[in-house]
């Protein structure tokens, strides 16, 4: 009886076998990515990496960064803008014809709404568009449709318009099919609940399904998108949290592309006749940050030792091998103004001696935050040794990302390995939270910035920060980031170690996909597959 | 009288020398058992190894050598190879053995004695103090127990002493049953009434009289328990939740490795072998134990 | 439950009758033949529900207590899991105000036991959506995984045990009792990376990680209707016979690394059971009486065993239930495990509490029923 039940099982398992090897259709791009980051998919809310790639696909901006041109402004759902004498008032003219997934006239009107709802519902990407002066009492004033394809938005103060148009690409600046989204409203919420796992968009795709820690669905609408024909038809993106597994799954074809690879997966998959990898220099920036609340890093000789004690060459050559390159201001390569001056390097004896001048001889101890990451486990202990050398003696303390954020907020940490990732294409995204602390008070919780996280006064360049938004003239305007980041990299309390470059990999067919660069989220809708 | 007569007696004197006498049998029969002695040896083994780590290891457990990464076992002087950080593998393993026997002897002390405690309590008054004390139990008994050590662990923060703590806090149950049932057969023997007649106390009577009496079944199930609690350790640190880096905490090197295991299989693999050596080994002496002191479920 | 609580299901190696007699010592505890149960018993026996309702209230009531509290004093703050890094101190208290954590606690801990007690486990920070939904979504998953094992465990557990108990003391018992011991010693989450690269990344004979290949699941979320939640059923009542051959690919792994540890259990349990039926005098009768011995050990013996082996067999599928987090984590597996164990880590307090209180109660759900059988066939256990 049991004999039989067994041999039958066994044979089943066999019949198994076969089935190992499978494509994906030819009209189907599915990404093995981590997507547990995302919180919401309303384009007010989302400001996690994996919600921002999916809502790049979903949602148009009025003015777009071109994926096939080095991420130049390009026009988007706006066809053209120009702005007044006095630089306060900016005009855009909307392109005719653009339909919504739900099939209705996407015009000024839903431009106006789209961009008041983000100001009125004040969740944590809004500061992207308050940072002009728009509050939920004045937006509707500021920002308004003056006709069905004309759109005007005035700001408080003359800024530069460069900065105003980087921020409209945007995620948080999406244009949302304002009847759709009506129609499932709730208590006054313009659609905010539906809009989390919702879509009511013009973009590619619209968002067929998310199951959270699972995969996202995005699937082509019935008419098809105004910038001309998408080769997929859907995309699917698969959460794959065991790094080792999504080289696997590319290996065995079930993926096309597979976005965390580790340093070892690459070297395997560029040695794989059937596979590639694509290298993107990416806008994300690891430091170590020193909160200056504590009475030894408050030390600006301890602040420079401490650079002195990190092997930036060796991180970047061996535990982030392929996925970082070198790199010690606080502005990405690929933003205005940004500079590549890379002064420090592993000095153990130099160190020493600032300690010494610095009152500290013997050292001292200090705790060392990290996030409950492979990866940053692996640099954090590489920095616990060389700190070690110079006799510091770091406790590493490891946490989910939130538990550590928590304490970074609260100043309490002491030192903290952590990495930021801009918030639009614009320069000031990044010098505003590195090199801006107007109130350095515990009262003023500026909770969002990293200059007072860490206590740094920020004395001289925060009134730069100021004067750089302000700034007309390009090229006067990357001289002001220029200066500001060569103080900032001899003075502050961080420690920037490298820029991370995502590599991507990909089947051979596979073309026109990107992840976004230094400055977007990734584009599915321009990627093609070869026919087998 | 010999010691071996003494302990071999039909007729002990005492029920220390009966007690001694079952405890000189029950071991004789595992000395005959060669699975148990091969569990006796393998945690013998682990004992030595981590007293003398110092000795034992060829290299330091913490330092790197960030261009030796990776190496294969043998390669370079490194018997079990290099992990991520350059740093000996087998050197990690030996100081690991370190945090295993710290994490293991802790919890076995105090969580039997907890539960000891509650047992002998609630099996010598019973009334409202058992009922309080075993509806204690079951609400803990409810859950599933590596979910509450995780959830204990993420409430008390990442590290060795607090995933120690919840491990103890999950564990203790079993024991109070066991305490309260071994109690409740003792509890109305005749020399405990007669303990009771010349003016001991509760006190000392649960713990002079009746916590004897429980201990064979609670070291039997602490042994038995030990493999459990070593995977349970290993799984909070495989999760992240155990001992902090530069700590070789097995489980953690696990976890570390996993991202290297299709090129680089020895550095997840070594470690899991020792998880897997020791709490086998733990297995089968507690195995062996039980035999010897219930006979009736042995091979014979 | 006390009684047959003594078993602990997770501690795995005591079930109701050797914790019972180990609890005597020198106990002459004969387990019971099964045989029929007598009206009397039936009687006593609704009498003992009464006070067993109680006290699963109170230990329901004590889980969620406890799961509170938990949830209240974890350091990481759920304020930060929705609002993220940019956020200024105004949007962090209107974010606080809106999850009620600005109440007292114990205001906030009668609400949640109201809400509960209605079946409202409130909305999960992480997915946005509420977490009895969340849970419907995700169980299903485990529930197959942990039956698939189980399956597995008594299949192969039930004759191993069977077998060691008749050639008790020699080398068949012997073998298996050692690779029994072997399966109690395994880390889960190690044998599954290993099994994971050996049979997935280089042979090839088995699914990845997840439930489906990937262009499987698109055809499974379109195509299949959902009747269960579990692949294996639902495509085989909707005829998808790739998709389940898929799903089978995909299960066979997780499912008997899983299993190892259950059939560790069952068949060890058999073995003990089968011990005491075959000394049993009317096994001798049976013999004496010409009754193939063949017949004697699976039909007569076997068949004494089946209700005590039903709650070993429960116990075991409870312990699953709990195993499967370690085991969901490797596999990427989108079960109640991996959910509870996401939430965890993003101090989603309300998934955390929803998943917890589920399998608390099947862990109590599992643990009643094995006691009731119990006393049905055990008048001592009353």
């Amino acid at each position: 009886m049991y004999a039989r039940f067994l041999t039958a099982t066994a044979l089943a398992l066999l019949g198994t076998a076969s089935l190992a090897a499978a494509a994906t259709p030819p009209d189907t791009l599915v990404v093995a990515d981590k997507i547990d980051d995302i919180v919401s998919l309303d384009p007010a809310e989302s400001f996690e990496f994996s919600g921002n790639d999916a809502l790049n696909n979903v949602y148009d901006t009025l003015i777009a960064l071109d994926p096939k041109n080095d991420f130049a402004l390009v026009p988007g759902l706006a066809e053209s803008w120009a702005v007044s004498e006095d630089g306060k008032t900016y005009t855009f003219k909307m392109r005719e014809g653009v339909v919504s997934h739900a099939g209705n006239p996407m015009d000024a009107t839903d431009a106006a709404w789209s961009l008041q709802r983000a100001v009125k519902l004040d969740k944590t990407p809004s500061f992207i568009l308050t940072q002009f002066g728009f509050t939920p009492d004045n937006v509707d004033g500021m920002i308004k449709a003056t006709d069905a394809r004309t759109l005007q938005i005035t700001t408080d103060k003359a800024y530069a318009p460069s900065f105003f148009y980087n921020i409209l690409t945007a995620v948080v600046a999406s244009i949302v099919d304002q009847e759709e989204a009506t129609a499932h409203e709730a208590d006054g919420d313009f659609g905010y609940e539906w809009l989390k796992t919702h879509s009511a968009g013009s973009g590619a795709f619209t968002l067929r399904a998310w199951k959270p820690n699972d995969s996202i669905i995005l699937e082509a609408p019935d008419h098809p998108y105004w910038r001309g024909d998408v080769a997929m038809k859907r995309v699917f993106v698969r959460h794959v949290p065991e790094l080792a597994t999504q080289r696997l799954l590319l290996e065995r074809g079930d993926v096309d592309v597979a976005r965390r690879l580790t340093p070892n997966d690459i070297e395997a998959v560029r040695n794989n006749p059937d596979l590639k990898v694509q290298d993107e220099q990416r806008g994300r920036i690891f430091y170590v940050a020193m909160n200056e609340k504590v009475e030894e890093l408050a030390k600006p000789k301890v602040i420079e030792a401490i650079k002195y004690l990190i092997d930036y060459e060796g991180i970047a050559g061996t535990i982030k091998k392929y996925q970082a390159t070198p790199h010690q201001t606080f502005l990405p390569v690929g933003f205005l103004g940004a500079i590549d001056d890379r002064p420090y390097s592993l000095d153990v004896e130099k160190a020493k001696g600032l300690l010494k001048e610095a009152g500290y001889p013997d050292g001292f101890e200090v705790e060392f935050l990290v996030r409950n990451d492979p990866d940053r486990l692996e640099i954090a202990q590489s920095i616990q040794n060389t700190l070690g050398q110079g006799g510091i003696k770091a406790n590493i303390k490891s946490g989910t990302g939130k538990e550590i954020l928590g304490d970074f907020r609260a100043r309490t940490h002491q030192l903290i390995l952590e990495s930021w990732g801009p918030d639009y294409p614009d320069p000031q995204t990044n010098a505003d939270t590195f090199a801006r602390n107007p109130d350095n008070s515990d009262a003023a919780n500026a909770t969002g910035l990293l200059a007072w996280r860490t206590a740094y006064p920020a004395e001289t360049t925060t009134p730069m920060v100021n004067a750089a938004v302000l700034e007309k003239d390009t090229g006067k305007r990357a001289r002001m980031y220029e200066e500001m980041q060569r103080i900032h990299q001899k003075e502050a309390p961080f420690a920037e170690l490298f820029q991370e470059v995502e590599t991507t990999g990909v089947q051979k067919g596979v073309d026109g996909f990107t992840v976004g660069g230094a400055v977007a989220s990734a584009f599915y809708w321009p990627t093609t597959k070869a026919a087998e | 009288m010999g010691l071996g007569a003494w302990l071999t007696t039909d007729t002990p004197r005492s029920r220390f020398q009966a007690r001694m006498g079952q405890t000189y049998n029950g071991w004789r029969d595992l000395v005959r058992n060669p699975l148990a002695m091969l569990g006796l040896a393998i945690i013998v083994a682990l004992v030595l190894m981590a007293a003398l780590a110092p000795w034992v290891a060829t290299h330091d457990p913490i330092v790197q050598t960030l261009k030796d990464r990776l190496l294969p076992p043998g390669a370079g002087g490194h018997p079990l190879g290099t992990d991520e950080l350059g740093r000996d593998i087998y050197s990690r393993i030996v100081y690991g053995a370190r945090i295993t026997l710290y994490i293991v002897g802790i919890v076995a002390v105090t969580a039997p004695v907890f539960g000891l405690v509650v047992g002998t309590a609630a099996g010598y008054f019973g009334g409202w103090v058992d009922t309080v004390l075993m509806r204690l139990t079951d609400i803990f008994l409810a859950f599933p127990r590596l979910i509450l050590a995780l959830a204990f662990v993420a409430a008390l923060g990442a590290g060795v002493g607090n995933a120690i703590l919840a491990i103890a806090l999950t564990a203790w149950p079993p024991y109070a049953r066991v305490a309260r049932a071994e109690t409740l057969t003792v509890r109305n023997a005749d020399y405990i009434a007669a303990a009771r007649l010349q003016g001991a106390g509760a006190t000392r009577i649960i713990l002079g009289h009746v916590m004897p009496m429980c201990l064979s079944s609670v070291i039997v199930r602490v042994t038995l328990d030990m493999a459990g609690i070593i995977l349970t350790a290993a799984g909070l640190g495989f999760l992240g939740l155990g001992a902090q880096p530069p700590l070789p905490e097995w489980g953690t090197m696990i976890s570390a490795g996993r991202k290297f295991l299709l090129d680089h299989w020895w550095v997840a693999t070594m470690p899991g072998l020792a998880i897997f050596v020791v709490s086998l080994g733990f297995n089968l002496l507690g195995d062996g134990l039980r035999d010897a002191l219930d006979p009736r479920s042995a091979p014979r | 439950m006390r009684a047959a609580a003594e078993e602990k299901a997770r501690t795995g190696e005591a079930p109701p009758a050797e914790a019972l007699h180990r609890g005597g010592p020198g106990g002459g505890f004969v387990l019971p033949a099964v045989r029929g149960v007598a009206a009397g018993r039936v009687i006593g026996f609704a009498k003992g529900l009464g006070g067993t309702a109680v006290s699963l209230a109170v230990t329901f009531l004590g889980l969620l207590l406890i799961t509170f509290v938990i949830g209240r004093v974890i350091p990481i703050d759920p304020v930060l899991a929705i609002i993220g890094e940019r956020a200024t101190a105004a949007q962090y208290d209107a974010a606080r105000a809106s999850l009620g954590l600005d109440r007292p606690l114990y205001v906030q801990f009668g609400l949640y036991v109201w809400d509960v007690l209605r079946g409202d486990f409130g909305t999960s920070l992480l997915t946005a959506r509420p977490v009895a939904e969340d849970v419907a979504r995700v169980f299903p998953a485990t529930l197959e995984l942990a039956t698939v094992a189980t399956l597995i465990g008594v299949a192969l557990g039930v004759p191993a045990g069977v077998v060691a108990a008749v050639h008790q003391g020699r080398w068949q018992d012997q073998t298996i009792r050692f690779l029994g011991l072997l399966g109690y010693s395994m880390p889960v989450f190690w044998l599954g990376l290993i099994g994971l690269l050996v049979f997935y990344g280089k042979l090839g004979w088995i699914g990845g990680p997840g439930r489906l290949d990937t262009s499987y699941e698109f055809v499974y979320d379109l195509d299949v209707p959902a009747r269960t939640g579990a692949i294996l059923l639902d495509s085989a009542l909707a005829g998808a016979w790739d998709i389940f051959r898929n799903a089978l690919s995909h299960i066979v792994l997780p499912a008997s690394v899983l299993g190892y540890y259950s059939l560790a259990y069952i068949s060890r349990m058999t073995r003990s059971f089968m011990l005491e039926q075959l000394s049993q005098d009317y096994v001798t009768t049976a013999r004496v009486k010409g009754v193939p011995e063949r017949r004697v050990v699976w039909v007569h013996a076997l068949g004494n065993v089946l209700v005590p082996l039903i709650t070993v067999v429960a116990l075991s599928y409870a312990y699953l239930l709990e195993g499967s987090v370690l085991t969901e984590t490797v596999f990427a597996w989108p079960g109640l495990g991996l959910y509870i164990t996401n939430a965890l880590f993003s101090a989603d307090m309300a998934a955390v509490l929803g998943g917890t209180v589920v399998v608390g109660l099947v862990f109590i759900g599992l643990n009643l029923l094995s006691d009731l059988l119990y006393r049905l066939v055990d008048p001592r256990a009353r």
